[in-house]
């Protein structure tokens, strides 16, 4: 097996604050193979975005990052290292796209700030590389679209914006932290497919960060499910679209979630909120809304089962 | 084009304040305390004599009547004769205004080129060293009154280093002879009439009163700065460009800058019109012969039609003042053109 192009294990985030240390994340391990979709699921407050910041070395001065090793295309991902790669070999895509592009600068230019900043074009030609950009994401007339403000345009298509400019330098991988969100259904589709159809021909990982494990589902390789800054379980899509989770956890997430057919009372509320992540936790975050727990759920480590080849649960008592 | 509809439209929003202030400074010419037909009859005047004062006056027609005089003068361009200079008060304003504006402008600069850095330096450095330092002399700037700035610094660098000018008036006229009035602005009139010795005395005699009124102006420019860019480097456009890789001195400059001019602009145009106004204190310790001091003595000497003048131009002038900001506004950003 060729070595994953993404790799971190035993990542850990903690934030401080003025009420106290936060912490974030905890024992993060995850591979991304090269050119593999991964999904990262879990509800808001989970640690999904946190994780990609941390990914991008994107965090403000309060975060207290402490990895035993991270490495990215066999290199070791450090603040230094990360910064020469961000925009060129790694890249991200953000939710609400309109407010996450420049809202005074015409879309064509900031796509080209990003073609001069990592060179791939002499600037003279930027100008047709920024409109090959916007028409590689199937915007429809690029050369008239190069003047538009951000405002001028749709939610779908500022989003559209942000995967041409954040694939404009070729990256061999892309974070997608909640693409859709704020999009109706079928732009939802539109997007997804593009990214989807992109990442397959470039050989491209994308790590998808979402809520929606349906989603997830049909677009994903594999999905991570996280819960309180834990890595609860892991699985291929497989397993997912047959609702085969063993985590207490994954499958309350996975009964929340809005099959076709579903009338509005089969959808199952998952109880409680997230634990607060200030002061001491139990080893097992969700033992506190879970039904299954009980007393020896506090004490760690916790076993990891293997269901099968690429499945892991992180539970002392699975389904 | 949408620029062109930008300013059309901004213009003829303009019409209603302008009207609106023609009416109120007629209304506040007759609401002032004191009777004009009783001062100008003089101090030995009979009833009769003031009766037939107000009459000349047209004080004694109907306020409609008097109202469509008033506006016939302004369309002629007469604002009436001060009693104290004895000249017309347009002429008198005119030749006073530009020595006000450009006392105003440096001071603006100043602000600005202080101010600003200030700001974007505290912004990106919230809680540190400079952030403080920023706060401190901007609650100094804003604490101390400008009249008192104004003669600490006559006293410690005329009186005791000695090396300002003396702070009487724009250019030291034993030495220098003013320059042809071209533009009213001294430095660029000295410029014009080729005189470089006449433009540095000018130069000179503007420094101080312009820092001592600048001070003032700095704590809001540079207080809105810092808010502003706080606000663009935390927002999510500035993270997108982080996550592009984009170079620091892009993301503050192009991007978060550019961002945060639209509040400043704001603020500028507010923190003009506020020293033109404020500035009557510096005329004073500095003997400079702007419209603010014309203005307290004809508001001391009861000279009415002088006093309506300056309400009119002051007036006239920051409707104009927003016209500018508005139209610099749409400038620097492309969404306030489609909702003047």
């Amino acid at each position: 097996m060729r070595p994953p192009l993404l790799s971190i294990s035993g990542l850990d985030l903690d934030f401080r604050t003025r009420s106290g240390t936060v912490k974030a994340l905890e024992g993060i391990d995850l591979d991304l193979a090269r050119g593999e979709i991964l999904g990262i699921v879990g509800e808001s407050g989970s640690g999904k975005s946190v994780l990609s910041f941390a990914i991008m070395g994107l965090l403000d001065g309060a975060a207290d990052l402490r990895v035993a090793n991270m490495t990215f295309g066999g290199m070791s991902l450090d603040a230094g290292t990360v910064a020469e790669m961000r925009g060129r070999e790694l890249s991200m895509i953000f939710q609400s796209p309109r407010t996450a592009l420049n809202p005074i600068r015409k879309i064509g230019r900031q796509i080209e700030d990003v073609l001069v900043r990592h060179g791939p074009v002499p600037r003279r030609k930027a100008r047709a590389a920024a409109i090959a950009a916007l028409a590689q994401v199937r915007i429809p007339d690029p050369e008239r679209r190069y003047d538009a403000y951000p405002f001028e345009l749709s939610g779908g298509m500022c989003q559209r914006v942000m995967i041409a400019m954040a694939l404009a330098c070729n990256p061999t991988m892309l974070i997608a932290d909640e693409p859709t969100t704020g999009l109706d259904v079928t732009t939802q589709a539109v997007v997804m497919d593009l990214i989807r159809d992109i990442a397959r021909d470039r050989q491209m990982s994308v790590m998808l960060i979402t809520h929606d494990l349906a989603l997830a589902g049909e677009y994903c390789d594999r999905v991570l499910v996280m819960h309180a800054g834990h890595i609860v379980e892991t699985a291929g899509v497989a397993d997912i679209a047959a609702g085969d989770l063993h985590h207490p956890y994954s499958q309350r997430l996975f009964a929340a979630t809005p099959a076709s057919s579903d009338s509005l009372d089969d959808l199952a509320a998952i109880p409680g909120t997230l634990p607060d992540l200030r002061g001491t936790l139990p080893a097992c975050r969700y033992m506190g809304r879970c039904d299954r727990a009980r007393p020896d759920c506090a004490e760690g480590p916790l076993p990891c089962h293997r269901p099968s080849a690429d499945h892991t649960v992180l539970c002392r008592y699975p389904l | 084009m949408t620029m062109l509809i930008t300013i059309l439209r901004r213009l003829l929003s303009a019409i209603p304040s302008v009207l609106g202030v023609i009416v109120v400074t007629f209304l506040l010419a007759r609401a002032l305390p004191g009777d004009p037909a009783a001062f100008y009859a003089g101090a030995s005047a009979t009833p009769e004599s003031i009766a037939e004062v107000r009459s000349q006056l047209g004080l004694d027609r109907p306020l409609l009547l008097q109202f469509a005089d008033y506006v016939g003068d302004l369309l002629h361009g007469d604002l009436g004769h001060s009693v104290s200079s004895g000249q017309a008060v347009l002429s008198d304003l005119l030749t006073r205004l530009p020595a006000s504006v450009e006392l105003t402008l440096a001071a603006l600069v100043f602000a600005l080129v202080v101010g600003m850095p200030l700001g974007v330096w505290a912004a990106t450095r919230p809680g540190s060293f400079v952030d403080h330092a920023c706060r401190l002399l901007v609650t100094l700037g804003a604490a101390f009154p400008t009249f008192f700035t104004a003669l600490v610094f006559v006293y410690a660098f005329y009186y005791r280093l000695d090396i300002a000018p003396e702070p009487l008036g724009r250019l030291n006229e034993i030495y220098f002879v003013a320059p042809p009035q071209v533009t009213g602005f001294m430095l660029i009139d000295t410029l014009l009439a080729g005189d470089m010795e006449a433009f540095r005395s000018a130069f000179g005699h503007l420094v101080l009163p312009s820092i001592s009124l600048g001070l003032f102006a700095l704590a809001p420019i540079a207080r809105v700065t810092r808010a502003a860019m706080l606000e663009a480097l935390g927002s999510d456009y500035c993270r997108t460009a982080r996550a592009m890789g984009l170079s620091g001195r892009h993301i503050l400059f192009t991007t978060a800058l550019r961002n945060a001019t639209l509040p400043i602009l704001n603020v500028l145009g507010m923190v003009f019109s506020f020293l033109l106004g404020a500035n009557v204190l510096i005329e004073k310790v500095f003997a400079w012969p702007g419209i603010g001091a014309y203005a307290v003595n004809a508001v001391i000497s009861s000279d009415y039609a002088a006093v309506q003048g300056f309400v009119l131009m002051m007036a006239l002038l920051f409707i104009f003042l927003n016209l500018v900001v508005d139209l610099m506004a749409s400038i620097a950003d492309p969404r306030v053109r489609y909702d003047v």
